[in-house]
């Protein structure tokens, strides 16, 4: 009602105040939402089984011939050895992962890097890039190719080289790899698989690509829980400048009210009045909060959380997800933002509702 | 397990607590002190405070039946991470609070519609007349939500991702145990039976009351009655031929996006059909109030007709997704 | 029976029960209150004049005693059944005018009738039926903070009758006017009384309650009934 508007500037406060948290609310939401989508995505392309092998409850380097093993098992229909290990720059103060591939056309001292590594050290194709071998001898590297996946997420800090310049960089034998991976042929098949390998080689320990994708849906769950809840925090301050807000009846309102019920009006009528009022400023506040941080999250990249979700990664990725809804994410906000904020006014509200009619004779 | 749609559910069914814990002790003193003839401040005071009770109460309603949604539709997205759940009803089975929260949820909505319904006609009596029994119910819905709270606290607190759970594959299959089990294993004929033979005493029980303005308990029972089998309908009967599948019965896989969300179709008027019918009988019983007499007639009617308004369509559209189906079962008109 | 319009029976009314600053301003008062008639209460200050006023307009509820509109007791209503007599049966004419500012005289005008659910073309005919008679036509859209006195009062005026009551109230309506205006105002006060209204006023203002269109003065003193004439 008009009356709302005239009162612009009480509310223009609130409003501002509303839209913030709805905004950082629905920004920490949809981030933690494209951050999942993303690993899922990567994962999608990951193996079925890896087979470690352990020692002393260790990871450490399994044999070669565990591969012929393992390919006779029945269900699996193709195993590959991964050579692969970190390496920490302390130029850049950051792990990369190097990783051994055959099929990138390396040759001995080429690499190819992830987007990540080239940012931060200023790579293009073609440059020389010199870090320390096992031994602590300097091993120039020159870089083939750049890497610019579907996701950058899990290949920013990615390095890529032929396997005997790996096995060489490291110092690792011949007959040994990082890990096994195995491809199933029947989905349904996988857990039996699992089960034999650990009977026929009982020093491993097989690791399920469903295993990885519960867990990491639970990490990202709960580190978005976490966050919700410190904002949870930011929620109750605002329930309290929301109730104050309310409850600060100024003598002209209450003046007002009184007129109202003086020449007819209802406490339900003033009740309801109210409702809308908060109704309004509500709405407004949720649906510009919440495209703010759509253009937020999805034309600027999450300029503003970056930091803060993904750690202080010197490499960390940059990413661009393709926008879009989830309308299980627009009920939780709304849920987190309205309804407290409803509960907050709803005492104040009737408070000032009940205003005696006769005061106005006064 | 934190979650933020878990949190939000916790947080509003705290909220909604309190709101109705508040309500009920306002409610107390109401029933203590209440005097409508007297003009004294105490019953000034009592009077404004009725005003807050419904805003409670009406506040808590809407957000019990948007947390109900919201409490499914949580249940069916966090399915990816149990093993074993597909739908709602592994991740409702992950412990043995999760049913408890969904029905108590259903039961609260209920109550609190049949509050609100009471409410509204009492307030056009000149004297209030049923202050007590209004204010007596509130005091039985507030331990409801404090159950429904309590609950949904265990069962949140409890859902651990290592428990390998069962879903509506197993849960309502006619080997297993339990009610979900025996309500499976009807036949489809038999549920069938039931989903029509209810459907058809509510809206025979509704019209008769609707025309005799008699016999409006009836038609209150018939309306649970008829909620009772329309859910063991769907599950037994509905459900296998909006899956295709004859042996898939679940009560939630039809909210999901890959069945065109037909389940909000169904859902939807038959929960607000049983919310009105409910509510029109019990209005209906208090035209004996002679303060009530016409008031109550004309709201009662008014809830009946809207009942019966969405009973037909939800029987009209459940009949409509069994006869396009591709399914065919046998045995079914033997 | 009672023909009257209105009939008040040992009315009390106590504020601050049971506190050491209780107070009875109203003790026991017993009146007749005559359809279409003007009826003016007079008294001295603090005499109970305004709560009377507010207890018969069901503004507040008596602590004790009963009322009766037109043979019905409204006394002990519960809050929406007197609200809904409140603004079906009286209209209000307050001592400063009580406008709300920020809104239109338009929008002032129609606020009584707002809980109605009245559709908004039969509101607007009635109001502008209104702003016609008191010659506020031209200044429908103009906020209420920009009227001059006068046009604020007839604008008062217009908003009490926009419900069509059959008893206009006006507490003290001149405490606040110069007397080019208070003529004004006995002038409509005239006119609303030809039109089968009936006024039931509050004034120790000479002018008015001496005046030739006020048929009957009650007095007033410590919360009792003095004299009637
Ligand atoms: N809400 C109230 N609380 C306490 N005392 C009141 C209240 N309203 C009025 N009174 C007292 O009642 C008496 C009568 O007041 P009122 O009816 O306004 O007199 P009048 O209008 O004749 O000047 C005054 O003494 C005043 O102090
Ligand atoms: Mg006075």
């Amino acid at each position: 009602m008009a009356s709302l508007l005239r009162r612009k500037g009480k509310n223009l406060s609130l409003l501002l105040v509303y839209t913030l948290l709805v905004f950082l609310l629905a920004s920490v939401l949809l981030y933690t939402q494209a951050l999942r989508k993303e690993a899922t995505l990567v994962l999608a392309n990951s193996p079925e089984i890896i087979v470690q092998r352990l020692v002393a409850g260790r990871h450490a380097f399994i044999p070669a011939q565990y591969l012929k093993q393992l390919g006779d098992v029945r269900g699996v229909t193709y195993t590959q050895g991964r050579l692969w290990g970190y390496y920490y720059d302390p130029v850049v103060k950051a792990n990369y992962t190097l990783m051994a591939t055959g099929n990138k056309g390396l040759a001995v001292h080429e690499i190819a890097i992830g987007a990540g590594i080239a940012r931060t050290r200023q790579l293009t194709v073609g440059d020389y890039l010199s870090l320390r071998n096992a031994r602590g001898a300097p091993e120039t590297l020159r870089v083939k190719e750049i890497l610019y996946p579907d996701s950058e997420l899990l290949s920013a800090d990615l390095m890529l080289l032929n396997p005997e310049s790996w096995r060489q960089f490291f110092a690792v034998p011949q007959a040994v790899y990082t890990d096994l991976t195995l491809a199933v042929r029947n989905p349904a098949e996988i857990n039996k698989v699992a089960e034999k390998i650990v009977q026929r080689l009982p020093d491993t320990r097989p690791i399920l690509k469903s295993e990885i994708l519960r867990s990491y849906d639970a990490v990202f769950s709960w580190r978005e829980g976490l966050v919700s809840l410190l904002l949870s925090v930011a929620l109750l301050a605002f329930v309290i400048f929301a109730w104050d807000k309310a409850s600060g009846l100024s003598a002209e309102e209450r003046r007002e009210i009184g007129i109202l019920k003086a020449i007819g009006w209802e406490t339900s009528d003033v009740l309801r009045m109210k409702l809308w009022e908060g109704a309004i400023v509500s709405l407004t506040a949720f649906l510009s909060g919440y495209l703010l941080a759509y253009a937020h999250i999805f034309f600027t990249s999450a300029a503003l959380l970056t930091p803060i979700l993904k750690g202080w990664a010197v490499l960390y990725p940059e990413f661009h997800v393709i926008p879009y809804i989830d309308y299980l994410q627009v009920a939780t906000l709304f849920f987190f933002t309205v309804v407290p904020y409803a509960v907050a006014t709803l005492i104040p509200i009737w408070k000032a509702a009940i205003t005696d009619p006769d005061e106005v004779m006064r | 397990m934190l979650n933020p749609v878990i949190i939000a559910l916790l947080i509003v069914a705290s909220l909604d607590t309190l709101m109705l814990l508040i309500a009920a002790g306002f409610a107390l003193r109401i029933l203590r002190h209440w005097d409508i003839q007297s003009g004294s401040e105490l019953q000034i005071r009592l009077e404004q405070q009725t005003y807050l009770i419904a805003t409670l109460v009406g506040f808590a309603f809407i957000t019990e039946l948007l947390s109900l949604l919201l409490f499914v539709y949580n249940a069916d997205a966090l399915s990816s991470q149990f093993v074993g759940a597909m739908c709602a009803t592994g991740v409702l089975n992950v412990n043995p609070w999760g049913w408890p929260t969904l029905i108590s949820k259903i039961i609260v909505f209920f109550f609190a519609a049949l509050w609100l319904a009471l409410n509204f006609i009492d307030r056009q009596a000149e004297d209030y007349p049923l202050v007590r029994i209004k204010y007596g119910l509130l005091l039985l819905i507030a331990p409801l939500m404090l159950s429904v709270w309590s609950f949904q606290l265990k069962y949140f607190l409890g859902l651990n991702p290592a428990v390998i759970t069962s879903c509506c594959g197993s849960l309502f299959s006619a080997d297993a145990r339990g009610i979900a089990a025996e309500v499976s294993s009807l036949t489809p004929r038999t549920g069938m039976l039931l989903f029509y033979v209810g459907g058809i005493a509510v809206m025979i029980s509704g019209l008769w009351y609707l025309r005799k303005q008699r016999t409006a308990l009836i038609f209150g029972m018939c309306s649970i009655g008829a909620f009772i089998t329309a859910i063991i309908g769907i599950v037994s009967f509905v459900a296998l031929y909006i899956y295709a599948h004859p042996h898939h019965h679940c009560p939630f896989c039809i909210l999901k996006s890959g069945h065109d969300f037909k389940g909000y179709w169904l859902y939807l008027p038959l929960f607000s059909a049983t919310a009105l019918a409910i509510s029109s009988s019990a209005v209906a019983v208090t035209q004996r109030i002679p303060s009530l007499r016409t008031q109550a007639k004309k709201t009662a009617r008014k809830f009946g007709w809207l009942a019966l308004l969405l009973y037909g369509i939800f029987y009209l559209l459940s009949s409509w997704m069994v006869l396009t189906s591709n399914l065919t079962l046998e045995n079914l008109w033997l | 029976m009672n023909t009257h319009l209105l009939h008040l029976e040992n009315v009390t009314k106590t504020f601050n029960q049971g506190r050491p600053n209780e107070y009875s301003a109203l003790r026991g008062i017993s009146l007749d209150i005559p359809a279409y008639q003007a009826t003016c209460i007079i008294g001295p200050s603090g005499s109970g004049k305004t709560t009377l006023l507010s207890t018969i307009a069901c503004l507040a509820r008596p602590t004790a005693g009963r009322i009766y509109l037109r043979e019905k007791p409204i006394s002990n209503l519960p809050e929406n059944f007197l609200a809904k007599i409140r603004r079906s049966t009286f209209g209000f004419i307050f001592q400063r005018f009580n406008l709300i500012s920020g809104l239109t005289v338009l929008e002032n005008i129609v606020l009584p009738a707002y809980p109605l659910g009245l559709p908004q073309h039969k509101l607007l005919q009635r109001a502008f039926a209104l702003l016609d008679q008191f010659d506020l036509k031209n200044r429908a859209e103009h906020r209420v903070e920009w009227l001059s006195g006068g046009e604020a009062q007839r604008t008062a005026i217009c908003r009490a009758l926009i419900n069509d009551p059959a008893i206009v109230i006006a507490d003290e309506p001149s405490a606040n006017l110069d007397s080019a205006l208070t003529a004004e105002l006995l002038e409509i006060f005239t006119q609303l009384r030809a039109a089968g209204k009936t006024l039931l006023i509050t004034s120790h203002d000479p002018i008015i309650h001496e005046a030739a269109a006020i048929d009957m003065r009650v007095e007033m003193r410590d919360g009792e009934v003095r004299s009637i004439a």
